[in-house]
Protein backbone atom coordinates (compact mmCIF):
# COMPACT_ATOMS: atom_id res chain seq x y z
CA UNK A 1 0.00 0.00 0.00
CA UNK A 2 2.88 2.33 -1.20
CA UNK A 3 0.46 4.61 -3.15
CA UNK A 4 -0.63 7.66 -0.62
CA UNK A 5 2.78 8.16 0.22
CA UNK A 6 3.92 11.38 -1.44
CA UNK A 7 5.20 13.53 1.13
CA UNK A 8 5.73 13.41 5.19
CA UNK A 9 2.77 13.96 7.69
CA UNK A 10 4.09 16.35 9.41
CA UNK A 11 1.38 19.51 10.21
CA UNK A 12 3.03 22.66 11.38
CA UNK A 13 2.43 23.97 14.90
CA UNK A 14 3.73 25.06 18.57
CA UNK A 15 0.96 23.09 20.66
CA UNK A 16 2.29 21.30 23.74
CA UNK A 17 1.79 18.31 21.98
CA UNK A 18 4.38 19.56 19.25
CA UNK A 19 6.09 20.63 21.64
CA UNK A 20 6.60 17.79 23.49
CA UNK A 21 9.88 15.95 23.37
CA UNK A 22 9.71 13.18 21.03
CA UNK A 23 10.94 10.23 22.95
CA UNK A 24 7.99 10.89 25.17
CA UNK A 25 5.62 11.16 22.52
CA UNK A 26 7.15 7.73 20.80
CA UNK A 27 7.09 5.82 24.26
CA UNK A 28 3.34 7.28 24.97
CA UNK A 29 1.89 5.86 21.78
CA UNK A 30 3.78 2.17 22.60
CA UNK A 31 2.28 2.49 25.53
CA UNK A 32 -0.66 3.19 24.79
CA UNK A 33 -0.90 0.68 21.87
CA UNK A 34 -0.07 -1.97 23.76
CA UNK A 35 -2.58 -0.97 26.49
CA UNK A 36 -5.63 -1.09 23.85
CA UNK A 37 -4.17 -4.43 21.94
CA UNK A 38 -4.00 -6.04 25.71
CA UNK A 39 -7.74 -4.61 26.09
CA UNK A 40 -10.28 -7.94 26.24
CA UNK A 41 -12.59 -7.09 22.64
CA UNK A 42 -15.97 -6.89 24.83
CA UNK A 43 -14.76 -4.48 27.12
CA UNK A 44 -16.58 -1.55 24.97
CA UNK A 45 -16.19 1.15 27.23
CA UNK A 46 -12.37 1.08 27.65
CA UNK A 47 -12.52 1.31 24.02
CA UNK A 48 -15.13 4.44 24.49
CA UNK A 49 -12.40 5.88 26.93
CA UNK A 50 -9.33 5.41 24.20
CA UNK A 51 -10.85 7.26 21.63
CA UNK A 52 -11.67 10.16 24.05
CA UNK A 53 -8.08 10.64 25.21
CA UNK A 54 -6.86 10.52 21.66
CA UNK A 55 -10.28 13.24 20.49
CA UNK A 56 -8.33 15.08 23.41
CA UNK A 57 -4.47 14.61 22.45
CA UNK A 58 -5.73 15.91 18.66
CA UNK A 59 -7.89 18.88 20.09
CA UNK A 60 -4.77 19.62 22.43
CA UNK A 61 -2.66 19.73 19.43
CA UNK A 62 -4.83 22.10 17.11
CA UNK A 63 -3.94 19.62 14.18
CA UNK A 64 -7.49 19.96 12.35
CA UNK A 65 -9.56 16.84 12.85
CA UNK A 66 -10.14 16.30 8.50
CA UNK A 67 -6.60 16.48 8.74
CA UNK A 68 -6.36 13.27 10.47
CA UNK A 69 -9.46 11.98 8.86
CA UNK A 70 -8.54 12.28 5.23
CA UNK A 71 -5.58 9.52 5.63
CA UNK A 72 -7.14 7.35 7.63
CA UNK A 73 -7.89 5.50 4.07
CA UNK A 74 -4.08 3.39 5.16
CA UNK A 75 -6.58 1.13 7.09
CA UNK A 76 -9.15 0.31 4.23
CA UNK A 77 -7.83 -3.51 3.52
CA UNK A 78 -8.21 -4.64 7.06
CA UNK A 79 -11.66 -3.22 7.32
CA UNK A 80 -12.58 -5.43 4.28
CA UNK A 81 -10.96 -8.21 6.42
CA UNK A 82 -12.98 -7.30 9.20
CA UNK A 83 -15.79 -6.63 7.56
CA UNK A 84 -15.52 -11.13 6.08
CA UNK A 85 -14.94 -12.18 9.86
CA UNK A 86 -18.53 -12.74 11.17
CA UNK A 87 -19.16 -14.28 8.00
CA UNK A 88 -16.19 -16.66 8.28
CA UNK A 89 -15.58 -17.37 11.70
CA UNK A 90 -17.15 -20.53 13.65
CA UNK A 91 -19.20 -20.84 17.19
CA UNK A 92 -22.76 -19.89 17.32
CA UNK A 93 -24.52 -17.46 15.19
CA UNK A 94 -26.94 -15.31 15.77
CA UNK A 95 -29.49 -13.88 13.18
CA UNK A 96 -28.69 -9.96 12.05
CA UNK A 97 -30.67 -7.98 9.74
CA UNK A 98 -31.45 -11.68 8.48
CA UNK A 99 -28.02 -12.94 7.83
CA UNK A 100 -26.72 -15.83 9.96
CA UNK A 101 -23.27 -13.87 12.17
CA UNK A 102 -21.21 -15.64 13.85
CA UNK A 103 -20.78 -13.71 17.35
CA UNK A 104 -17.25 -14.67 18.05
CA UNK A 105 -16.55 -13.37 14.85
CA UNK A 106 -18.74 -10.11 15.41
CA UNK A 107 -16.60 -9.30 18.73
CA UNK A 108 -13.59 -10.04 16.92
CA UNK A 109 -14.32 -7.83 13.96
CA UNK A 110 -15.00 -5.22 16.45
CA UNK A 111 -12.20 -5.98 18.28
CA UNK A 112 -10.21 -5.28 14.95
CA UNK A 113 -11.59 -2.37 14.09
CA UNK A 114 -11.62 -0.29 16.84
CA UNK A 115 -7.97 -1.38 17.68
CA UNK A 116 -6.82 -0.49 14.33
CA UNK A 117 -8.39 2.42 14.47
CA UNK A 118 -7.48 3.38 17.57
CA UNK A 119 -3.54 2.60 16.29
CA UNK A 120 -4.26 4.19 12.90
CA UNK A 121 -5.33 7.72 14.60
CA UNK A 122 -2.58 7.38 17.79
CA UNK A 123 0.34 6.79 15.04
CA UNK A 124 -1.12 9.42 12.63
CA UNK A 125 -1.22 12.14 15.82
CA UNK A 126 2.50 11.63 16.38
CA UNK A 127 3.46 11.55 12.29
CA UNK A 128 1.41 14.83 12.39
CA UNK A 129 2.93 16.43 15.25
CA UNK A 130 6.65 15.21 15.18
CA UNK A 131 9.26 16.75 12.88
CA UNK A 132 11.32 14.02 11.52
CA UNK A 133 14.75 15.47 12.84
CA UNK A 134 12.78 15.29 16.23
CA UNK A 135 11.68 11.69 15.77
CA UNK A 136 15.37 10.90 14.51
CA UNK A 137 16.77 12.55 17.64
CA UNK A 138 13.88 11.34 20.04
CA UNK A 139 14.89 7.70 18.92
CA UNK A 140 18.80 8.29 19.15
CA UNK A 141 17.22 8.70 23.23
CA UNK A 142 15.28 6.07 23.35
CA UNK A 143 18.50 3.86 22.47
CA UNK A 144 18.02 2.76 19.58
CA UNK A 145 21.57 1.87 17.63
CA UNK A 146 23.03 4.90 16.61
CA UNK A 147 23.78 3.23 12.79
CA UNK A 148 19.77 2.75 12.57
CA UNK A 149 19.48 6.31 13.39
CA UNK A 150 21.57 7.16 10.70
CA UNK A 151 20.14 5.12 8.11
CA UNK A 152 16.95 6.49 9.04
CA UNK A 153 18.06 9.64 8.95
CA UNK A 154 19.51 9.38 5.74
CA UNK A 155 16.30 7.66 4.01
CA UNK A 156 13.99 10.46 5.20
CA UNK A 157 17.09 13.05 3.85
CA UNK A 158 16.85 11.62 0.29
CA UNK A 159 13.04 10.37 0.37
CA UNK A 160 12.09 13.15 -1.30
CA UNK A 161 15.06 13.20 -4.11
CA UNK A 162 14.20 9.60 -4.89
CA UNK A 163 10.48 9.98 -5.32
CA UNK A 164 10.92 13.06 -7.49
CA UNK A 165 13.94 11.29 -9.32
CA UNK A 166 10.63 8.52 -10.45
CA UNK A 167 7.79 11.30 -10.74
CA UNK A 168 10.70 12.89 -13.21
CA UNK A 169 11.50 8.90 -15.16
CA UNK A 170 7.61 9.22 -15.16
CA UNK A 171 7.43 12.51 -16.75
CA UNK A 172 9.94 11.11 -19.52
CA UNK A 173 7.93 8.24 -20.32
CA UNK A 174 4.25 10.23 -20.53
CA UNK A 175 6.12 12.62 -22.79
CA UNK A 176 7.26 9.96 -24.96
CA UNK A 177 3.77 8.62 -25.77
CA UNK A 178 4.27 5.53 -23.01
CA UNK A 179 1.56 4.86 -21.20
CA UNK A 180 1.61 1.66 -19.18
CA UNK A 181 -1.92 -0.07 -19.42
CA UNK A 182 -1.13 -4.13 -19.04
CA UNK A 183 1.51 -6.02 -18.39
CA UNK A 184 3.07 -5.92 -21.74
CA UNK A 185 4.47 -2.70 -20.76
CA UNK A 186 6.15 -3.98 -17.99
CA UNK A 187 9.50 -4.00 -18.87
CA UNK A 188 9.72 -0.31 -19.81
CA UNK A 189 8.47 0.01 -16.03
CA UNK A 190 11.32 -2.39 -14.90
CA UNK A 191 13.86 -0.70 -16.48
CA UNK A 192 12.73 2.68 -14.84
CA UNK A 193 13.12 0.03 -11.64
CA UNK A 194 16.53 -0.92 -12.37
CA UNK A 195 17.71 2.73 -13.50
CA UNK A 196 16.47 4.01 -10.35
CA UNK A 197 18.05 1.65 -7.76
CA UNK A 198 21.44 2.06 -10.42
CA UNK A 199 20.92 5.96 -9.55
CA UNK A 200 20.01 6.00 -5.71
CA UNK A 201 23.26 3.51 -5.15
CA UNK A 202 25.43 5.63 -6.63
CA UNK A 203 24.03 8.79 -4.98
CA UNK A 204 24.95 6.85 -2.24
CA UNK A 205 28.39 6.08 -3.03
CA UNK A 206 28.67 9.79 -3.60
CA UNK A 207 27.24 10.75 -0.86
CA UNK A 208 29.74 8.90 0.96
CA UNK A 209 32.61 10.18 -0.49
CA UNK A 210 31.51 14.10 0.33
CA UNK A 211 30.99 13.11 3.93
CA UNK A 212 34.74 11.69 3.94
CA UNK A 213 35.92 14.58 2.08
CA UNK A 214 33.93 17.09 4.81
CA UNK A 215 36.05 14.83 7.96
CA UNK A 216 33.14 11.74 8.48
CA UNK A 217 34.45 9.71 11.24
CA UNK A 218 31.59 7.21 11.35
CA UNK A 219 29.43 9.79 13.73
CA UNK A 220 26.69 12.09 12.83
CA UNK A 221 25.43 15.49 14.02
CA UNK A 222 22.03 14.79 13.59
CA UNK B 1 -0.28 -4.47 2.76
CA UNK B 2 1.08 -3.69 6.46
CA UNK B 3 -0.50 -5.40 9.81
CA UNK B 4 -2.33 -2.89 11.63
CA UNK B 5 -2.52 -3.05 15.04
CA UNK B 6 -4.75 -5.13 16.63
CA UNK B 7 -4.32 -8.18 14.45
CA UNK B 8 -2.46 -10.28 16.66
CA UNK B 9 -2.96 -10.24 20.60
CA UNK B 10 -0.23 -8.69 23.03
CA UNK B 11 1.81 -11.71 23.72
CA UNK B 12 1.86 -12.46 19.67
CA UNK B 13 3.17 -8.82 18.92
CA UNK B 14 6.05 -9.22 22.16
CA UNK B 15 7.27 -12.11 20.53
CA UNK B 16 7.24 -11.01 16.87
CA UNK B 17 9.04 -7.72 18.18
CA UNK B 18 11.82 -9.41 19.91
CA UNK B 19 12.43 -11.57 17.04
CA UNK B 20 12.07 -8.51 14.37
CA UNK B 21 14.67 -6.66 17.12
CA UNK B 22 17.32 -9.61 17.19
CA UNK B 23 17.02 -9.94 13.15
CA UNK B 24 17.49 -6.08 12.98
CA UNK B 25 20.66 -6.27 15.37
CA UNK B 26 22.45 -9.19 13.44
CA UNK B 27 21.72 -7.39 10.39
CA UNK B 28 23.56 -4.20 11.24
CA UNK B 29 26.69 -6.09 12.73
CA UNK B 30 27.08 -8.24 9.11
CA UNK B 31 26.32 -5.14 7.09
CA UNK B 32 28.80 -2.96 8.68
CA UNK B 33 31.36 -5.47 8.86
CA UNK B 34 30.73 -5.61 4.52
CA UNK B 35 30.09 -2.26 4.30
CA UNK B 36 32.05 -0.32 7.07
CA UNK B 37 31.37 3.44 7.35
CA UNK B 38 29.52 3.17 3.71
CA UNK B 39 26.50 1.69 5.43
CA UNK B 40 24.56 4.84 6.68
CA UNK B 41 24.50 6.70 3.28
CA UNK B 42 24.09 3.56 1.23
CA UNK B 43 21.90 1.27 3.37
CA UNK B 44 19.80 5.03 3.87
CA UNK B 45 19.70 5.42 -0.03
CA UNK B 46 18.80 2.00 -0.99
CA UNK B 47 16.11 1.95 1.99
CA UNK B 48 14.60 5.54 0.29
CA UNK B 49 14.83 3.46 -3.33
CA UNK B 50 12.93 0.28 -1.82
CA UNK B 51 10.01 3.14 -0.44
CA UNK B 52 9.66 5.15 -3.74
CA UNK B 53 9.84 1.22 -5.86
CA UNK B 54 6.98 0.47 -3.54
CA UNK B 55 5.26 3.33 -5.14
CA UNK B 56 6.06 2.43 -8.71
CA UNK B 57 2.64 0.75 -10.11
CA UNK B 58 2.16 -1.83 -12.15
CA UNK B 59 -1.12 -2.61 -13.98
CA UNK B 60 -2.39 -5.77 -14.12
CA UNK B 61 -6.27 -5.76 -16.00
CA UNK B 62 -8.32 -3.13 -16.28
CA UNK B 63 -7.63 -0.45 -13.71
CA UNK B 64 -6.03 -2.62 -10.88
CA UNK B 65 -2.22 -2.61 -10.35
CA UNK B 66 0.12 -4.28 -8.03
CA UNK B 67 3.50 -3.09 -6.55
CA UNK B 68 6.48 -4.87 -5.33
CA UNK B 69 7.32 -6.01 -2.17
CA UNK B 70 10.89 -5.83 -3.26
CA UNK B 71 11.91 -8.61 0.03
CA UNK B 72 14.08 -10.95 -2.90
CA UNK B 73 15.26 -8.52 -5.18
CA UNK B 74 17.04 -6.60 -1.99
CA UNK B 75 18.46 -9.29 -0.83
CA UNK B 76 19.98 -10.26 -4.67
CA UNK B 77 20.78 -6.35 -5.73
CA UNK B 78 22.44 -5.28 -2.28
CA UNK B 79 22.63 -8.85 0.02
CA UNK B 80 20.75 -10.30 2.58
CA UNK B 81 22.14 -8.41 5.54
CA UNK B 82 21.37 -5.00 4.21
CA UNK B 83 18.40 -6.42 2.83
CA UNK B 84 16.73 -7.31 5.77
CA UNK B 85 18.18 -3.82 6.99
CA UNK B 86 17.04 -1.44 4.12
CA UNK B 87 13.44 -3.45 4.17
CA UNK B 88 13.13 -2.97 8.10
CA UNK B 89 13.61 0.53 7.91
CA UNK B 90 11.26 1.29 5.49
CA UNK B 91 8.77 -0.50 7.57
CA UNK B 92 10.14 1.61 10.94
CA UNK B 93 9.90 4.93 8.64
CA UNK B 94 6.19 4.07 7.64
CA UNK B 95 5.03 3.10 10.62
CA UNK B 96 6.42 6.44 12.36
CA UNK B 97 6.02 9.19 10.34
CA UNK B 98 3.76 7.84 7.27
CA UNK B 99 0.95 5.74 9.93
CA UNK B 100 1.21 2.44 7.78
CA UNK B 101 1.25 0.00 9.85
CA UNK B 102 0.98 -0.49 13.42
CA UNK B 103 3.20 0.71 15.80
CA UNK B 104 2.59 -2.77 18.22
CA UNK B 105 2.54 -4.48 14.67
CA UNK B 106 5.65 -3.20 14.12
CA UNK B 107 7.73 -6.37 14.89
CA UNK B 108 5.10 -8.55 12.91
CA UNK B 109 5.94 -6.67 9.52
CA UNK B 110 9.03 -6.97 10.06
CA UNK B 111 8.85 -10.38 10.54
CA UNK B 112 6.91 -11.02 7.50
CA UNK B 113 7.80 -8.33 4.52
CA UNK B 114 11.89 -7.58 5.76
CA UNK B 115 12.89 -11.31 7.42
CA UNK B 116 10.91 -13.95 5.81
CA UNK B 117 10.47 -12.61 2.50
CA UNK B 118 14.61 -11.70 2.28
CA UNK B 119 15.80 -15.06 3.93
CA UNK B 120 13.61 -17.18 1.95
CA UNK B 121 14.30 -14.94 -1.53
CA UNK B 122 17.89 -15.54 -0.81
CA UNK B 123 17.73 -19.02 0.15
CA UNK B 124 15.73 -20.04 -2.59
CA UNK B 125 18.26 -17.86 -5.12
CA UNK B 126 21.33 -19.26 -3.70
CA UNK B 127 19.91 -22.77 -3.75
CA UNK B 128 19.32 -22.38 -7.62
CA UNK B 129 22.30 -20.75 -7.95
CA UNK B 130 24.64 -23.80 -7.36
CA UNK B 131 22.29 -26.08 -8.86
CA UNK B 132 22.19 -24.42 -12.45
CA UNK B 133 24.75 -22.97 -14.59
CA UNK B 134 27.14 -19.88 -13.30
CA UNK B 135 26.60 -17.48 -15.95
CA UNK B 136 24.88 -14.06 -15.89
CA UNK B 137 21.56 -15.17 -17.89
CA UNK B 138 20.60 -17.24 -14.86
CA UNK B 139 21.37 -14.86 -12.10
CA UNK B 140 17.66 -13.10 -13.36
CA UNK B 141 15.70 -17.09 -13.21
CA UNK B 142 17.42 -17.54 -9.85
CA UNK B 143 15.98 -14.10 -8.22
CA UNK B 144 12.22 -15.02 -9.78
CA UNK B 145 12.28 -18.06 -8.57
CA UNK B 146 13.04 -16.46 -5.27
CA UNK B 147 10.84 -13.60 -5.20
CA UNK B 148 8.05 -16.08 -6.52
CA UNK B 149 8.24 -18.51 -3.62
CA UNK B 150 9.40 -15.84 -1.07
CA UNK B 151 5.51 -14.07 -1.08
CA UNK B 152 3.59 -17.20 -0.82
CA UNK B 153 5.80 -18.43 2.35
CA UNK B 154 5.27 -14.97 3.61
CA UNK B 155 1.53 -15.25 3.72
CA UNK B 156 2.19 -18.75 5.13
CA UNK B 157 3.92 -16.99 8.07
CA UNK B 158 1.18 -14.93 8.48
CA UNK B 159 -1.05 -17.47 8.99
CA UNK B 160 0.99 -19.33 11.41
CA UNK B 161 1.18 -16.47 13.40
CA UNK B 162 -2.71 -15.96 13.13
CA UNK B 163 -2.93 -19.53 13.82
CA UNK B 164 -1.29 -18.81 17.43
CA UNK B 165 -2.30 -14.91 18.27
CA UNK B 166 -5.25 -14.16 15.89
CA UNK B 167 -8.32 -12.72 17.07
CA UNK B 168 -11.22 -14.85 15.85
CA UNK B 169 -12.19 -18.67 15.81
CA UNK B 170 -11.68 -19.62 12.00
CA UNK B 171 -10.95 -22.17 9.85
CA UNK B 172 -6.85 -21.88 9.75
CA UNK B 173 -6.85 -24.30 6.66
CA UNK B 174 -9.69 -22.64 5.05
CA UNK B 175 -7.40 -19.30 5.67
CA UNK B 176 -4.22 -20.70 4.62
CA UNK B 177 -5.84 -22.05 1.21
CA UNK B 178 -7.09 -18.43 0.42
CA UNK B 179 -3.98 -16.65 2.06
CA UNK B 180 -1.47 -19.15 -0.08
CA UNK B 181 -3.81 -18.84 -3.05
CA UNK B 182 -3.68 -15.28 -3.39
CA UNK B 183 0.00 -14.75 -2.66
CA UNK B 184 1.08 -17.57 -5.55
CA UNK B 185 -0.88 -14.99 -8.29
CA UNK B 186 0.95 -12.13 -6.05
CA UNK B 187 3.82 -13.76 -6.33
CA UNK B 188 3.78 -14.32 -10.26
CA UNK B 189 3.69 -10.40 -10.53
CA UNK B 190 6.49 -10.27 -7.92
CA UNK B 191 8.36 -12.99 -9.81
CA UNK B 192 7.80 -11.25 -13.47
CA UNK B 193 9.29 -8.13 -12.20
CA UNK B 194 11.73 -9.71 -10.04
CA UNK B 195 13.23 -11.22 -13.42
CA UNK B 196 13.26 -7.72 -15.59
CA UNK B 197 13.98 -5.58 -12.96
CA UNK B 198 17.39 -7.61 -12.57
CA UNK B 199 17.86 -7.77 -15.97
CA UNK B 200 17.98 -4.50 -16.63
CA UNK B 201 20.80 -3.78 -13.86
CA UNK B 202 22.75 -7.00 -14.95
CA UNK B 203 23.36 -5.02 -18.36
CA UNK B 204 23.91 -2.00 -17.23
CA UNK B 205 26.15 -2.06 -13.98
CA UNK B 206 26.35 -5.77 -12.97
CA UNK B 207 29.29 -4.67 -10.58
CA UNK B 208 26.65 -3.46 -8.34
CA UNK B 209 24.41 -6.76 -7.97
CA UNK B 210 25.28 -8.70 -5.16
CA UNK B 211 24.05 -11.69 -6.20
CA UNK B 212 26.14 -11.73 -9.24
CA UNK B 213 29.10 -11.15 -7.72
CA UNK B 214 30.03 -15.10 -7.58
CA UNK B 215 29.75 -15.18 -11.20
CA UNK B 216 31.30 -12.11 -12.23
CA UNK B 217 34.69 -13.86 -10.37
CA UNK B 218 34.30 -16.33 -12.18
CA UNK B 219 33.88 -15.23 -15.84
CA UNK B 220 37.13 -14.72 -17.58
CA UNK B 221 38.36 -11.64 -19.79
CA UNK B 222 37.98 -12.46 -23.33
CA UNK B 223 39.95 -10.55 -25.72
CA UNK B 224 38.99 -10.41 -29.38
CA UNK B 225 40.73 -9.28 -31.71
CA UNK B 226 39.33 -8.05 -35.18
CA UNK B 227 38.78 -10.72 -37.70
CA UNK B 228 38.63 -8.36 -40.44
CA UNK B 229 41.80 -6.89 -41.10
CA UNK B 230 41.36 -3.29 -41.97
CA UNK B 231 43.14 -2.44 -45.48
CA UNK B 232 45.92 0.25 -44.36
Amino acid sequence: MGGAHGHLLHFHGHSAVHRAPAHLKVLALLVFMVTVVATPDDWFAAFGAYLLVLVAVIGLSRVPPTYILKRMVVEVPFVLFAVLLPFVARGPRVEVLGLSLSESGLLAAFGLLATATLGVIASLTLAATTEPQALLKGLERLRLPTTLVQIMAFMIRYLSVVTEELRRMHVARVSRGFEARNPRHWPVLAKSFGALFIRSYERGERVHLAMLSRGYTGKMPL
Amino acid sequence: MHVPDGFFDAPTSVVTGVVAAAAVGVSLRKARNELDDRTAPLVGLVAAFVFAAQMLNFPVVSGTSGHLMGGAIAAVLVGPWTGVLCLSTVLLVQGLLFADGGITALGTNVVLMAVTTVVVGWAVFRGLQVVLPKNTAMVPVCASVGAFVSVPVASLVFVALYAVGGGADISIGGLATAMVGVHALIGIGEAAITFLAVGSILAVRPDLVYGARRVLEQRELVIRSSTTEVAA
